[in-house]
């Protein structure tokens, strides 16, 4: 039920938000997204620094920590490749957007965010044929969904190429069960060894459909570092993906050692009686990602 | 103890470097990434001059951040080498011995490594910033249009780097899982 008043016809009213909030607001996120990493993060990556087997490993997460704490203080990007701009919005189904349309509204905030912060420009308008650079890092990747409510929430998670291409989907048979995903998992990672900038934050996307799993990883990769499903069945399959990951020995930077994860998100949906799908999305150790609500 | 090495890379460094090794770099180091590899291996092909003399030069993956005011470069950290595998013997063919970005080469690339006497350095992804600090100067030298991933002549002091692969046939990421994976 809503908590808005109603019109004189009985219809409740909208909350207003005009375009140009939102653009404002996209243009603040990137910027801070980019250099400004969350408290979380830092926290688990001084943990596991504490706890490292390798000595080079250890340094290499000193040096991490250092330039993470740089970036903040310094306002520069924490990591050069400031990534296409994934953009979760959870649109109260009470607001109308005023004075622009929405999609115009974030790609403008994008373009004004990663000019003005100096961030890099790195998309590519027709990804086969020419490549040519779009010089404005628009478009943004955009995922809205719809809920109750006058608020709109807006999560951004620049998302680099590294890791990112180290990603994959596997369309398991039901029978594969909790073994198969287990295997699957691992198996990527281990795969992926230095390329994409461990220690690593693993997204798994278990159930939905071809088109939702990866969607599902990727919205894993936002929840806090090392927050926890709060279904317990996936809880303990988070704690033992990274646990057997931290055995896999590739280390920071690849280099050896016992920190080859940071955290392991699993998200789950209802998912077809035939099918089990699996998606695993990658993210580095800079795992940027800020959200604002409007 | 890292050791200190200059470039141009000559013979006598370079056979001494070891998977493993950490080093500070100094000297001039070329960027270059996807696009412009494309661009250098096509001239080769056409027979054609080449924008920079690769001979005895370190070429670095990267496409930096935009610079701030004030300074030479915006953070600057690897980029993904194995992107640039399939172009990498052909560039060693042409007198490049060095090569600095982050991730696995393949068999061809180490293979031609130890066959040109060539080196492979890591430099700390993701640590951009930190990197962007021991950049002293930077320019564009070709390709100016492709933006980030343009050639640029870089002058570096004290980069830290690991030696990824030698030029006897290590390779430290193998030698790290070896030695820190558990069954």
């Amino acid at each position: 039920m809503s908590d808005r008043e109603d019109d004189e016809m009985g219809c409740t009213k909208p909350r207003v938000i005009p375009s140009g909030d939102i653009a404002d607001a996209m243009e603040e996120l990137c910027i801070s997204a980019c250099c400004n990493l969350p408290e979380e993060n830092l926290k688990t990556i001084e943990a596991f620094a504490a706890a490292e087997e390798s000595e080079v490993g250890r340094q290499v997460l000193e040096m991490i920590l250092e330039n993470h704490r740089l970036a903040a203080r310094e306002q520069r990007p924490a990591c050069q490749d400031t990534g296409l701009a994934v953009v979760f919005l959870e649109l109260g189904q009470d607001v109308r957007i005023e004075r622009g349309d929405l999609v115009a509204a974030i790609n403008e905030g994008v373009r004004r965010g990663y000019e003005k912060g100096y961030l890099r420009k790195s998309v590519v308008s027709e990804p086969l044929f020419e490549r040519k650079n779009t010089c404005d890092n628009t478009p943004a990747i955009i995922h809205t969904d719809i809920v109750p409510g006058s608020e709109l929430k807006i999560t951004l998670a620049p998302k680099g190429g590294g890791a990112e291409n180290m990603s994959g989907i596997a369309m398991m048979i039901p029978a594969a069960g909790v073994e198969g995903v287990r295997k699957f998992v691992i198996e990527q990672v281990r795969k992926a060894g230095p390329n994409p900038c461990p220690p690593v934050v693993v997204g798994v996307g278990i159930g939905g459909n071809f088109e939702t799993a990866p969607l599902l990883a990727k919205k894993a990769l936002v929840r806090p570092m090392g927050s926890r499903n709060p279904n317990p069945a996936y809880a303990a399959l988070e704690d033992e993906l990274l646990e057997a990951i931290n055995r896999l020995g590739i280390g920071p930077q690849g280099l050896g050692g016992s920190t080859t994860a940071l955290a392991v998100h699993v998200e789950y949906a209802p998912c077809h009686i035939a099918s089990l799908p699996v998606a695993v999305n990658l993210n580095c150790h800079v795992s940027p990602h800020r959200s604002i609500t409007l | 103890m890292a050791k200190r090495i200059t470039t141009p890379l000559d013979e006598e460094t370079i056979a001494g470097l070891r998977a493993g090794d950490q080093v500070l770099l100094t000297g001039v180091v070329y960027t270059a990434r996807d696009a412009a590899h494309k661009r250098l291996i096509a001239l080769i092909k056409e027979r054609k001059e080449l924008p920079i003399d690769l001979r005895g030069q370190v070429i670095y993956y990267v496409g930096p951040a935009p610079a701030k005011p004030g300074d030479p470069i915006g953070s600057a950290g690897p980029t993904t080498s194995m992107r640039m595998d399939p172009y990498a013997p052909i560039l060693m063919e042409h007198g490049m011995k060095g090569m600095i970005g982050k991730g696995m080469r393949s068999r061809e690339v180490r293979d031609a490594m130890v066959r040109h006497r060539a080196v492979y350095f890591a430099a700390v992804g993701g640590a951009a910033a930190l990197v962007a600090k021991r950049i002293k100067s930077a320019e564009v030298v070709a390709y100016e249009e492709l933006g980030p991933e343009a050639i640029r002549k870089l002058y570096v002091d004290d980069l830290p780097l690991f030696v990824i692969d030698d030029i006897h046939g290590a390779d430290l990421y193998e030698q790290g899982v070896a030695k820190y994976r558990k069954e």
